[in-house]
Protein backbone atom coordinates (compact mmCIF):
# COMPACT_ATOMS: atom_id res chain seq x y z
CA UNK A 1 0.00 0.00 0.00
CA UNK A 2 2.81 2.50 0.73
CA UNK A 3 3.88 2.12 -2.93
CA UNK A 4 0.36 2.95 -4.11
CA UNK A 5 0.18 6.02 -1.90
CA UNK A 6 3.66 7.16 -3.05
CA UNK A 7 2.64 6.80 -6.70
CA UNK A 8 -0.58 8.68 -5.91
CA UNK A 9 1.39 11.47 -4.26
CA UNK A 10 3.78 11.75 -7.20
CA UNK A 11 0.80 11.75 -9.57
CA UNK A 12 -0.91 14.50 -7.58
CA UNK A 13 2.25 16.61 -7.60
CA UNK A 14 2.70 16.12 -11.34
CA UNK A 15 -0.92 17.10 -12.03
CA UNK A 16 -0.61 20.07 -9.69
CA UNK A 17 2.61 21.24 -11.38
CA UNK A 18 1.10 20.95 -14.86
CA UNK A 19 -2.01 22.77 -13.67
CA UNK A 20 0.09 25.60 -12.21
CA UNK A 21 2.16 25.93 -15.40
CA UNK A 22 -1.04 26.16 -17.43
CA UNK A 23 -2.67 28.55 -15.00
CA UNK A 24 0.40 30.84 -14.84
CA UNK A 25 0.66 30.85 -18.65
CA UNK A 26 -2.99 31.87 -18.85
CA UNK A 27 -2.30 34.49 -16.19
CA UNK A 28 0.59 35.86 -18.30
CA UNK A 29 -1.74 36.00 -21.31
CA UNK A 30 -4.34 37.90 -19.27
CA UNK A 31 -1.70 40.43 -18.17
CA UNK A 32 -0.79 41.10 -21.80
CA UNK A 33 -4.46 41.25 -22.77
CA UNK A 34 -5.26 43.80 -20.06
CA UNK A 35 -2.12 45.92 -20.43
CA UNK A 36 -3.78 48.60 -22.55
CA UNK A 37 -5.23 50.60 -19.63
CA UNK A 38 -1.82 50.62 -17.91
CA UNK A 39 -0.27 52.46 -20.85
CA UNK A 40 -3.21 54.82 -21.19
CA UNK A 41 -2.74 55.70 -17.50
CA UNK A 42 1.02 55.62 -17.40
CA UNK A 43 1.15 57.20 -13.94
CA UNK A 44 0.17 53.77 -12.56
CA UNK A 45 3.33 52.27 -14.09
CA UNK A 46 5.45 55.23 -12.93
CA UNK A 47 4.27 54.67 -9.36
CA UNK A 48 5.21 50.99 -9.50
CA UNK A 49 8.54 51.84 -11.18
CA UNK A 50 9.37 53.81 -8.07
CA UNK A 51 8.61 50.88 -5.75
CA UNK A 52 10.22 48.14 -7.82
CA UNK A 53 13.01 50.04 -9.57
CA UNK A 54 14.05 53.06 -7.54
CA UNK A 55 13.66 51.30 -4.20
CA UNK A 56 15.92 48.47 -5.45
CA UNK A 57 18.67 50.88 -6.55
CA UNK A 58 20.71 50.94 -3.34
CA UNK A 59 21.05 47.16 -3.06
CA UNK A 60 21.85 46.90 -6.79
CA UNK A 61 24.52 49.63 -6.73
CA UNK A 62 26.21 48.37 -3.56
CA UNK A 63 26.18 44.75 -4.76
CA UNK A 64 27.49 45.84 -8.18
CA UNK A 65 30.37 47.72 -6.58
CA UNK A 66 31.34 44.76 -4.39
CA UNK A 67 31.18 42.29 -7.28
CA UNK A 68 33.31 44.63 -9.43
CA UNK A 69 35.91 44.96 -6.67
CA UNK A 70 36.09 41.19 -6.22
CA UNK A 71 36.35 40.67 -9.99
CA UNK A 72 39.17 43.23 -10.11
CA UNK A 73 41.09 41.51 -7.34
CA UNK A 74 40.58 37.95 -8.60
CA UNK A 75 41.10 38.94 -12.24
CA UNK A 76 44.32 40.76 -11.52
CA UNK A 77 45.75 37.77 -9.64
CA UNK A 78 44.95 35.40 -12.51
CA UNK A 79 45.99 37.72 -15.34
CA UNK A 80 49.26 38.62 -13.58
CA UNK A 81 50.48 35.04 -13.89
CA UNK A 82 50.13 35.34 -17.70
CA UNK A 83 51.56 38.88 -17.80
CA UNK A 84 48.24 40.19 -19.11
CA UNK A 85 47.26 42.64 -16.36
CA UNK A 86 46.31 45.20 -19.01
CA UNK A 87 43.38 42.94 -20.01
CA UNK A 88 41.78 43.48 -16.60
CA UNK A 89 39.27 45.98 -18.04
CA UNK A 90 38.17 43.45 -20.66
CA UNK A 91 37.73 40.67 -18.11
CA UNK A 92 35.74 42.81 -15.69
CA UNK A 93 33.51 44.34 -18.38
CA UNK A 94 32.75 41.12 -20.28
CA UNK A 95 32.05 39.15 -17.09
CA UNK A 96 29.65 41.83 -15.93
CA UNK A 97 27.91 42.80 -19.14
CA UNK A 98 27.42 39.28 -20.48
CA UNK A 99 26.79 37.33 -17.31
CA UNK A 100 27.08 38.66 -13.80
CA UNK A 101 25.21 41.92 -14.33
CA UNK A 102 21.96 40.44 -15.67
CA UNK A 103 22.03 37.31 -13.48
CA UNK A 104 22.99 38.84 -10.14
CA UNK A 105 20.82 41.91 -10.62
CA UNK A 106 17.88 39.60 -11.44
CA UNK A 107 18.54 37.45 -8.36
CA UNK A 108 18.64 40.56 -6.18
CA UNK A 109 15.56 41.93 -7.91
CA UNK A 110 13.67 38.68 -7.21
CA UNK A 111 14.62 38.80 -3.53
CA UNK A 112 13.92 42.50 -3.04
CA UNK A 113 11.13 43.53 -5.42
CA UNK A 114 9.67 40.13 -6.42
CA UNK A 115 9.04 39.00 -2.85
CA UNK A 116 7.54 42.42 -2.02
CA UNK A 117 5.15 42.18 -4.99
CA UNK A 118 4.02 38.69 -3.95
CA UNK A 119 3.48 39.71 -0.34
CA UNK A 120 1.61 42.88 -1.30
CA UNK A 121 -0.79 41.16 -3.71
CA UNK A 122 -1.19 38.16 -1.39
CA UNK A 123 -2.15 40.48 1.46
CA UNK A 124 -4.50 42.45 -0.80
CA UNK A 125 -6.22 39.15 -1.52
CA UNK A 126 -6.27 38.08 2.14
CA UNK A 127 -7.85 41.39 3.19
CA UNK A 128 -10.46 41.17 0.39
CA UNK A 129 -9.08 44.22 -1.45
CA UNK A 130 -8.91 42.23 -4.70
CA UNK A 131 -12.47 40.95 -4.21
CA UNK A 132 -13.63 44.50 -3.41
CA UNK A 133 -12.07 45.75 -6.65
CA UNK A 134 -13.87 42.99 -8.61
CA UNK A 135 -17.16 43.95 -6.98
CA UNK A 136 -16.53 47.58 -7.98
CA UNK A 137 -16.38 46.39 -11.60
CA UNK A 138 -12.65 47.10 -11.78
CA UNK A 139 -10.53 44.30 -13.23
CA UNK A 140 -7.68 43.64 -10.75
CA UNK A 141 -5.47 42.20 -13.50
CA UNK A 142 -5.68 45.51 -15.38
CA UNK A 143 -5.56 47.79 -12.32
CA UNK A 144 -3.16 46.00 -9.93
CA UNK A 145 -1.20 43.34 -11.82
CA UNK A 146 -0.44 44.82 -15.27
CA UNK A 147 1.18 48.08 -14.01
CA UNK A 148 3.42 46.05 -11.69
CA UNK A 149 4.34 43.69 -14.52
CA UNK A 150 5.41 46.48 -16.86
CA UNK A 151 7.25 48.29 -14.08
CA UNK A 152 9.23 45.10 -13.41
CA UNK A 153 9.96 44.52 -17.09
CA UNK A 154 11.10 48.12 -17.62
CA UNK A 155 13.18 48.40 -14.46
CA UNK A 156 15.01 45.06 -14.71
CA UNK A 157 17.29 45.93 -17.71
CA UNK A 158 17.96 49.37 -16.22
CA UNK A 159 18.95 47.87 -12.88
CA UNK A 160 21.18 45.30 -14.62
CA UNK A 161 22.88 48.09 -16.58
CA UNK A 162 23.49 50.04 -13.38
CA UNK A 163 24.81 46.91 -11.69
CA UNK A 164 27.30 46.40 -14.56
CA UNK A 165 28.32 50.07 -14.63
CA UNK A 166 28.94 50.06 -10.89
CA UNK A 167 30.84 46.78 -11.21
CA UNK A 168 33.11 48.25 -13.91
CA UNK A 169 33.73 51.21 -11.61
CA UNK A 170 34.59 48.78 -8.77
CA UNK A 171 37.03 46.94 -11.05
CA UNK A 172 38.59 50.25 -12.07
CA UNK A 173 38.86 51.35 -8.46
CA UNK A 174 40.72 48.25 -7.31
CA UNK A 175 42.70 47.61 -10.53
CA UNK A 176 43.75 51.11 -11.56
CA UNK A 177 43.52 53.22 -8.41
CA UNK A 178 44.75 50.76 -5.78
CA UNK A 179 46.84 48.14 -7.65
CA UNK A 180 48.21 50.43 -10.34
CA UNK A 181 47.17 48.82 -13.63
CA UNK A 182 47.67 51.30 -16.48
CA UNK A 183 44.53 53.39 -16.82
CA UNK A 184 44.83 53.83 -20.58
CA UNK A 185 45.12 50.11 -21.31
CA UNK A 186 42.33 49.31 -18.81
CA UNK A 187 39.83 51.46 -20.69
CA UNK A 188 41.13 51.00 -24.25
CA UNK A 189 41.22 47.19 -24.03
CA UNK A 190 37.71 47.24 -22.60
CA UNK A 191 36.53 49.49 -25.40
CA UNK A 192 38.18 47.33 -28.03
CA UNK A 193 36.84 43.99 -26.85
CA UNK A 194 33.28 44.77 -25.72
CA UNK A 195 30.99 44.63 -28.73
CA UNK A 196 27.79 46.65 -28.51
CA UNK A 197 25.51 44.17 -30.23
CA UNK A 198 27.13 40.88 -29.24
CA UNK A 199 27.80 41.73 -25.62
CA UNK A 200 25.78 44.70 -24.43
CA UNK A 201 22.54 44.08 -26.35
CA UNK A 202 22.61 40.38 -25.52
CA UNK A 203 23.05 41.30 -21.85
CA UNK A 204 20.10 43.68 -22.06
CA UNK A 205 18.02 40.99 -23.75
CA UNK A 206 18.92 38.54 -20.99
CA UNK A 207 17.89 40.97 -18.26
CA UNK A 208 14.63 41.69 -20.12
CA UNK A 209 13.80 37.96 -20.21
CA UNK A 210 14.72 37.62 -16.52
CA UNK A 211 12.52 40.62 -15.76
CA UNK A 212 9.53 39.01 -17.47
CA UNK A 213 10.11 35.67 -15.70
CA UNK A 214 10.64 37.12 -12.20
CA UNK A 215 7.72 39.52 -12.43
CA UNK A 216 5.26 36.94 -13.77
CA UNK A 217 6.28 34.43 -11.08
CA UNK A 218 6.01 37.08 -8.33
CA UNK A 219 2.62 38.33 -9.46
CA UNK A 220 1.21 34.87 -10.08
CA UNK A 221 2.30 33.59 -6.67
CA UNK A 222 0.74 36.63 -4.98
CA UNK A 223 -2.50 36.31 -6.93
CA UNK A 224 -2.70 32.56 -6.30
CA UNK A 225 -1.70 32.71 -2.61
CA UNK A 226 -4.19 31.19 -0.15
CA UNK A 227 -5.70 34.15 1.75
CA UNK A 228 -4.01 33.36 5.08
CA UNK A 229 -0.79 34.46 6.82
CA UNK A 230 0.68 31.01 6.15
CA UNK A 231 -0.42 31.13 2.52
CA UNK A 232 1.19 34.52 1.88
CA UNK A 233 4.47 33.55 3.57
CA UNK A 234 4.59 30.31 1.56
CA UNK A 235 3.93 32.21 -1.66
CA UNK A 236 6.72 34.69 -0.88
CA UNK A 237 9.18 31.85 -0.32
CA UNK A 238 8.08 30.15 -3.54
CA UNK A 239 8.62 33.40 -5.44
CA UNK A 240 12.26 33.67 -4.38
CA UNK A 241 13.01 29.97 -4.94
CA UNK A 242 11.23 29.66 -8.30
CA UNK A 243 12.51 33.00 -9.60
CA UNK A 244 16.10 32.11 -8.72
CA UNK A 245 15.85 28.72 -10.44
CA UNK A 246 14.10 30.26 -13.45
CA UNK A 247 16.83 32.90 -13.79
CA UNK A 248 19.61 30.30 -13.71
CA UNK A 249 17.82 27.94 -16.11
CA UNK A 250 17.01 30.73 -18.54
CA UNK A 251 20.61 31.92 -18.30
CA UNK A 252 21.87 28.50 -19.39
CA UNK A 253 19.49 28.50 -22.37
CA UNK A 254 20.14 32.11 -23.38
CA UNK A 255 23.93 31.83 -22.99
CA UNK A 256 23.93 28.70 -25.15
CA UNK A 257 21.86 30.44 -27.82
CA UNK A 258 23.68 33.77 -27.74
CA UNK A 259 27.31 32.95 -27.25
CA UNK A 260 27.70 29.39 -28.53
CA UNK A 261 25.40 29.80 -31.48
CA UNK A 262 23.39 26.66 -30.62
CA UNK B 1 -40.09 53.66 -8.86
CA UNK B 2 -40.92 50.29 -10.43
CA UNK B 3 -43.09 47.91 -8.40
CA UNK B 4 -41.07 44.95 -9.68
CA UNK B 5 -38.78 43.57 -6.95
CA UNK B 6 -35.13 44.55 -7.37
CA UNK B 7 -33.77 41.13 -6.41
CA UNK B 8 -35.47 37.79 -6.98
CA UNK B 9 -33.84 34.58 -5.82
CA UNK B 10 -35.64 31.57 -7.24
CA UNK B 11 -35.05 27.99 -6.08
CA UNK B 12 -31.31 28.57 -5.66
CA UNK B 13 -29.19 25.54 -4.86
CA UNK B 14 -25.45 25.70 -4.41
CA UNK B 15 -23.14 22.76 -3.91
CA UNK B 16 -19.51 23.08 -2.90
CA UNK B 17 -17.33 19.97 -3.38
CA UNK B 18 -20.46 17.76 -3.44
CA UNK B 19 -21.59 19.35 -0.13
CA UNK B 20 -24.94 21.14 -0.46
CA UNK B 21 -24.58 24.66 1.00
CA UNK B 22 -27.88 26.18 -0.14
CA UNK B 23 -30.98 24.09 -0.81
CA UNK B 24 -33.88 25.64 -2.69
CA UNK B 25 -33.66 29.24 -1.46
CA UNK B 26 -36.43 31.66 -2.51
CA UNK B 27 -36.23 35.34 -1.57
CA UNK B 28 -37.64 38.61 -2.86
CA UNK B 29 -36.06 41.98 -2.07
CA UNK B 30 -38.31 44.96 -2.79
CA UNK B 31 -36.96 48.34 -3.81
CA UNK B 32 -36.22 50.85 -1.09
CA UNK B 33 -36.13 48.20 1.67
CA UNK B 34 -33.38 47.08 4.04
CA UNK B 35 -33.37 43.30 4.30
CA UNK B 36 -31.35 41.19 6.73
CA UNK B 37 -30.20 37.66 5.97
CA UNK B 38 -29.34 35.95 9.25
CA UNK B 39 -28.08 32.65 10.46
CA UNK B 40 -25.29 31.04 12.41
CA UNK B 41 -21.74 30.71 11.17
CA UNK B 42 -21.43 28.37 8.19
CA UNK B 43 -25.15 28.41 7.37
CA UNK B 44 -24.61 29.65 3.81
CA UNK B 45 -25.06 33.42 4.30
CA UNK B 46 -21.79 34.42 2.67
CA UNK B 47 -22.38 32.00 -0.21
CA UNK B 48 -25.73 33.68 -0.82
CA UNK B 49 -24.00 37.07 -0.65
CA UNK B 50 -21.50 35.96 -3.31
CA UNK B 51 -24.30 34.56 -5.48
CA UNK B 52 -26.11 37.90 -5.40
CA UNK B 53 -22.88 39.70 -6.31
CA UNK B 54 -22.34 37.34 -9.24
CA UNK B 55 -19.08 36.00 -7.81
CA UNK B 56 -20.55 32.45 -7.80
CA UNK B 57 -22.98 30.66 -10.09
CA UNK B 58 -25.85 28.67 -8.56
CA UNK B 59 -25.84 24.92 -9.15
CA UNK B 60 -29.59 25.25 -9.80
CA UNK B 61 -32.03 28.14 -9.87
CA UNK B 62 -31.35 31.80 -10.56
CA UNK B 63 -30.59 35.15 -8.98
CA UNK B 64 -32.29 37.95 -10.87
CA UNK B 65 -31.33 41.58 -10.27
CA UNK B 66 -33.27 44.36 -11.96
CA UNK B 67 -34.72 41.76 -14.33
CA UNK B 68 -31.36 40.26 -15.34
CA UNK B 69 -30.25 36.73 -14.45
CA UNK B 70 -26.81 37.12 -12.90
CA UNK B 71 -25.22 33.86 -14.03
CA UNK B 72 -26.23 34.48 -17.65
CA UNK B 73 -24.29 37.76 -17.87
CA UNK B 74 -20.92 37.83 -19.61
CA UNK B 75 -18.05 39.68 -17.91
CA UNK B 76 -18.85 43.01 -19.55
CA UNK B 77 -22.51 42.82 -18.59
CA UNK B 78 -21.61 41.63 -15.10
CA UNK B 79 -19.27 44.59 -14.61
CA UNK B 80 -22.01 46.93 -15.93
CA UNK B 81 -24.39 45.46 -13.34
CA UNK B 82 -21.80 45.75 -10.57
CA UNK B 83 -21.42 49.46 -11.30
CA UNK B 84 -24.99 49.76 -10.05
CA UNK B 85 -24.15 47.80 -6.91
CA UNK B 86 -22.17 48.65 -3.81
CA UNK B 87 -20.56 46.05 -1.56
CA UNK B 88 -19.32 46.58 1.97
CA UNK B 89 -16.95 43.80 3.01
CA UNK B 90 -16.69 42.44 6.52
CA UNK B 91 -13.62 44.45 7.55
CA UNK B 92 -14.04 47.24 5.01
CA UNK B 93 -11.39 46.01 2.53
CA UNK B 94 -10.05 49.55 2.11
CA UNK B 95 -7.10 49.82 -0.26
CA UNK B 96 -4.23 50.11 2.18
CA UNK B 97 -1.89 51.91 -0.25
CA UNK B 98 -4.37 54.77 -0.77
CA UNK B 99 -5.56 57.56 1.51
CA UNK B 100 -9.16 57.76 2.73
CA UNK B 101 -9.82 60.38 0.04
CA UNK B 102 -8.40 58.21 -2.76
CA UNK B 103 -10.35 55.18 -1.53
CA UNK B 104 -13.66 57.05 -1.79
CA UNK B 105 -12.65 58.64 -5.10
CA UNK B 106 -11.52 55.28 -6.55
CA UNK B 107 -14.71 54.31 -8.38
CA UNK B 108 -15.39 57.86 -9.53
CA UNK B 109 -11.97 57.95 -11.20
CA UNK B 110 -12.32 54.44 -12.63
CA UNK B 111 -15.84 54.72 -13.99
CA UNK B 112 -16.52 58.37 -14.71
CA UNK B 113 -14.88 61.25 -16.54
CA UNK B 114 -15.74 63.75 -13.81
CA UNK B 115 -13.22 66.58 -13.33
CA UNK B 116 -11.06 66.33 -10.23
CA UNK B 117 -12.75 69.38 -8.61
CA UNK B 118 -16.14 67.69 -8.83
CA UNK B 119 -14.72 64.40 -7.54
CA UNK B 120 -13.32 66.34 -4.59
CA UNK B 121 -16.75 67.77 -3.75
CA UNK B 122 -18.43 64.37 -4.09
CA UNK B 123 -15.81 62.65 -1.92
CA UNK B 124 -16.25 65.29 0.78
CA UNK B 125 -20.03 64.87 0.63
CA UNK B 126 -19.78 61.10 0.98
CA UNK B 127 -17.33 61.39 3.87
CA UNK B 128 -19.53 64.02 5.50
CA UNK B 129 -22.47 61.60 5.29
CA UNK B 130 -20.57 59.11 7.48
CA UNK B 131 -19.16 61.83 9.74
CA UNK B 132 -15.54 61.42 8.64
CA UNK B 133 -14.84 64.40 6.39
CA UNK B 134 -11.93 65.28 8.67
CA UNK B 135 -10.13 62.00 7.95
CA UNK B 136 -9.73 62.48 4.20
CA UNK B 137 -5.95 62.82 4.37
CA UNK B 138 -5.41 59.81 6.65
CA UNK B 139 -4.28 56.37 5.54
CA UNK B 140 -6.47 53.32 6.38
CA UNK B 141 -3.87 52.11 8.91
CA UNK B 142 -4.47 55.30 10.92
CA UNK B 143 -8.21 54.60 11.37
CA UNK B 144 -9.95 52.61 14.09
CA UNK B 145 -12.00 49.55 13.06
CA UNK B 146 -15.27 51.48 13.27
CA UNK B 147 -13.91 54.43 11.31
CA UNK B 148 -12.52 52.12 8.61
CA UNK B 149 -15.97 50.53 8.27
CA UNK B 150 -17.57 53.97 7.88
CA UNK B 151 -15.02 55.05 5.26
CA UNK B 152 -15.72 51.79 3.45
CA UNK B 153 -19.41 52.65 3.64
CA UNK B 154 -18.72 56.04 2.05
CA UNK B 155 -16.76 54.25 -0.69
CA UNK B 156 -19.59 51.72 -1.17
CA UNK B 157 -22.12 54.47 -1.90
CA UNK B 158 -19.67 56.56 -3.97
CA UNK B 159 -21.61 56.06 -7.20
CA UNK B 160 -25.10 56.06 -5.62
CA UNK B 161 -25.80 52.33 -6.16
CA UNK B 162 -29.29 50.90 -6.52
CA UNK B 163 -28.37 47.79 -4.52
CA UNK B 164 -26.03 47.75 -1.52
CA UNK B 165 -24.74 44.49 -0.06
CA UNK B 166 -23.30 44.42 3.45
CA UNK B 167 -21.25 41.43 4.62
CA UNK B 168 -21.24 41.30 8.42
CA UNK B 169 -21.11 45.10 8.80
CA UNK B 170 -21.35 44.92 12.61
CA UNK B 171 -18.59 42.36 13.23
CA UNK B 172 -16.02 43.44 15.80
CA UNK B 173 -17.41 46.94 16.46
CA UNK B 174 -17.74 48.70 19.81
CA UNK B 175 -21.29 49.70 20.86
CA UNK B 176 -20.95 53.31 19.65
CA UNK B 177 -19.54 52.33 16.23
CA UNK B 178 -22.24 49.64 16.01
CA UNK B 179 -25.00 52.22 16.38
CA UNK B 180 -23.28 54.67 14.02
CA UNK B 181 -22.82 52.04 11.30
CA UNK B 182 -26.37 50.71 11.79
CA UNK B 183 -27.90 54.17 11.53
CA UNK B 184 -25.73 55.04 8.53
CA UNK B 185 -26.95 51.95 6.67
CA UNK B 186 -30.59 52.91 7.20
CA UNK B 187 -30.05 56.63 6.55
CA UNK B 188 -28.02 56.12 3.35
CA UNK B 189 -30.52 53.60 2.04
CA UNK B 190 -33.36 56.07 2.51
CA UNK B 191 -31.37 59.00 1.09
CA UNK B 192 -30.31 57.06 -2.03
CA UNK B 193 -33.61 55.25 -2.52
CA UNK B 194 -31.54 52.09 -2.74
CA UNK B 195 -32.18 48.51 -1.61
CA UNK B 196 -29.87 47.13 1.05
CA UNK B 197 -29.12 43.51 1.92
CA UNK B 198 -27.39 43.01 5.26
CA UNK B 199 -25.84 39.60 5.81
CA UNK B 200 -25.27 39.39 9.54
CA UNK B 201 -25.70 37.45 12.75
CA UNK B 202 -26.11 40.54 14.90
CA UNK B 203 -29.78 40.20 15.85
CA UNK B 204 -30.35 43.18 18.11
CA UNK B 205 -28.76 45.79 15.83
CA UNK B 206 -30.47 44.38 12.74
CA UNK B 207 -33.92 44.35 14.30
CA UNK B 208 -33.59 48.11 14.82
CA UNK B 209 -32.83 49.04 11.22
CA UNK B 210 -34.24 46.46 8.80
CA UNK B 211 -37.65 46.06 7.16
CA UNK B 212 -37.62 42.31 6.65
CA UNK B 213 -35.56 39.37 7.89
CA UNK B 214 -34.75 35.94 6.48
CA UNK B 215 -33.28 33.25 8.72
CA UNK B 216 -31.12 30.59 7.11
CA UNK B 217 -30.05 27.36 8.79
CA UNK B 218 -28.41 24.37 7.09
CA UNK B 219 -28.88 25.97 3.68
CA UNK B 220 -32.67 26.50 3.88
CA UNK B 221 -34.86 29.39 4.98
CA UNK B 222 -36.24 28.43 8.39
CA UNK B 223 -38.09 31.67 9.14
CA UNK B 224 -38.87 35.07 7.67
CA UNK B 225 -40.83 38.15 8.59
CA UNK B 226 -40.77 41.72 9.79
CA UNK B 227 -38.75 42.55 12.93
CA UNK B 228 -41.98 42.54 14.99
CA UNK B 229 -42.98 39.10 13.63
CA UNK B 230 -39.50 37.72 14.28
CA UNK B 231 -39.44 39.01 17.85
CA UNK B 232 -42.84 37.47 18.52
CA UNK B 233 -41.94 34.19 16.82
CA UNK B 234 -42.24 31.00 18.84
CA UNK B 235 -40.28 28.90 16.35
CA UNK B 236 -37.55 27.14 18.37
CA UNK B 237 -34.69 28.13 16.04
CA UNK B 238 -35.73 31.80 15.86
CA UNK B 239 -36.29 31.92 19.60
CA UNK B 240 -32.87 30.45 20.31
CA UNK B 241 -31.16 32.79 17.84
CA UNK B 242 -32.93 36.00 18.85
CA UNK B 243 -32.43 35.37 22.56
CA UNK B 244 -28.95 33.94 22.21
CA UNK B 245 -29.70 30.70 24.07
CA UNK B 246 -26.84 28.20 24.40
CA UNK B 247 -28.81 25.08 23.62
CA UNK B 248 -31.78 24.37 21.40
CA UNK B 249 -32.25 23.31 17.78
CA UNK B 250 -28.62 24.39 17.33
CA UNK B 251 -26.95 22.12 19.89
CA UNK B 252 -24.14 23.26 22.18
CA UNK B 253 -22.21 20.02 21.58
CA UNK B 254 -20.73 19.08 18.25
CA UNK B 255 -21.95 15.56 17.31
CA UNK B 256 -19.67 13.01 18.94
CA UNK B 257 -19.55 9.62 20.67
CA UNK B 258 -21.02 9.51 24.17
CA UNK B 259 -19.11 11.35 26.91
CA UNK B 260 -18.70 8.13 28.92
CA UNK B 261 -17.29 6.33 25.91
CA UNK B 262 -14.75 9.11 25.23
CA UNK B 263 -13.64 9.12 28.87
CA UNK B 264 -13.51 5.32 28.98
CA UNK B 265 -16.11 5.12 31.78
CA UNK B 266 -18.67 2.28 31.88
CA UNK B 267 -22.27 3.44 31.98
Amino acid sequence: MPIVSSVKRVGHRAVDTIWRIGYSTRFFGLILLHSGPSFRRFHLIIRELFFTGVMSLIIILVAGLFVGVVLGLQGYETLKSYGSESALGTLVALSLVRELGPVLAALLFASRAGSAMTAEIGLMKATEQIAAMEMMAVNPIARVVAPRFWAGVISMPLLAAMFSAMGVFGGYLVGVVFIGVDEGSFWSQMQGSVDFQHDILNGVLKSFVFGVAVTVISLFEGFDAPPTAEGVSGATTRTVVQSSLAILLLDVILTALMFRGL
Amino acid sequence: MSSQPLVEIRDVNFTYDARPVLKGINMTFHRGKVIAVMGGSGCGKTTLFRLIGGALKPTKGEVKIDGQVMHELDQKELYAMRRKMGVLFQFGALFTDMSVYDNVAFQMREHTDLPEEMIRDLVMMKLHAVGLRGTHALMPAELSGGMARRVALARTVALDPMLILYDEPFAGLDPISLTVVGNSIRRLNNALGATSVVVTHDVQESLKIVDYIYFIADGVIVAEGTPAEIQASDKPFVHQFVHGEMDGPVPFHYPSASYQQDLGVRA
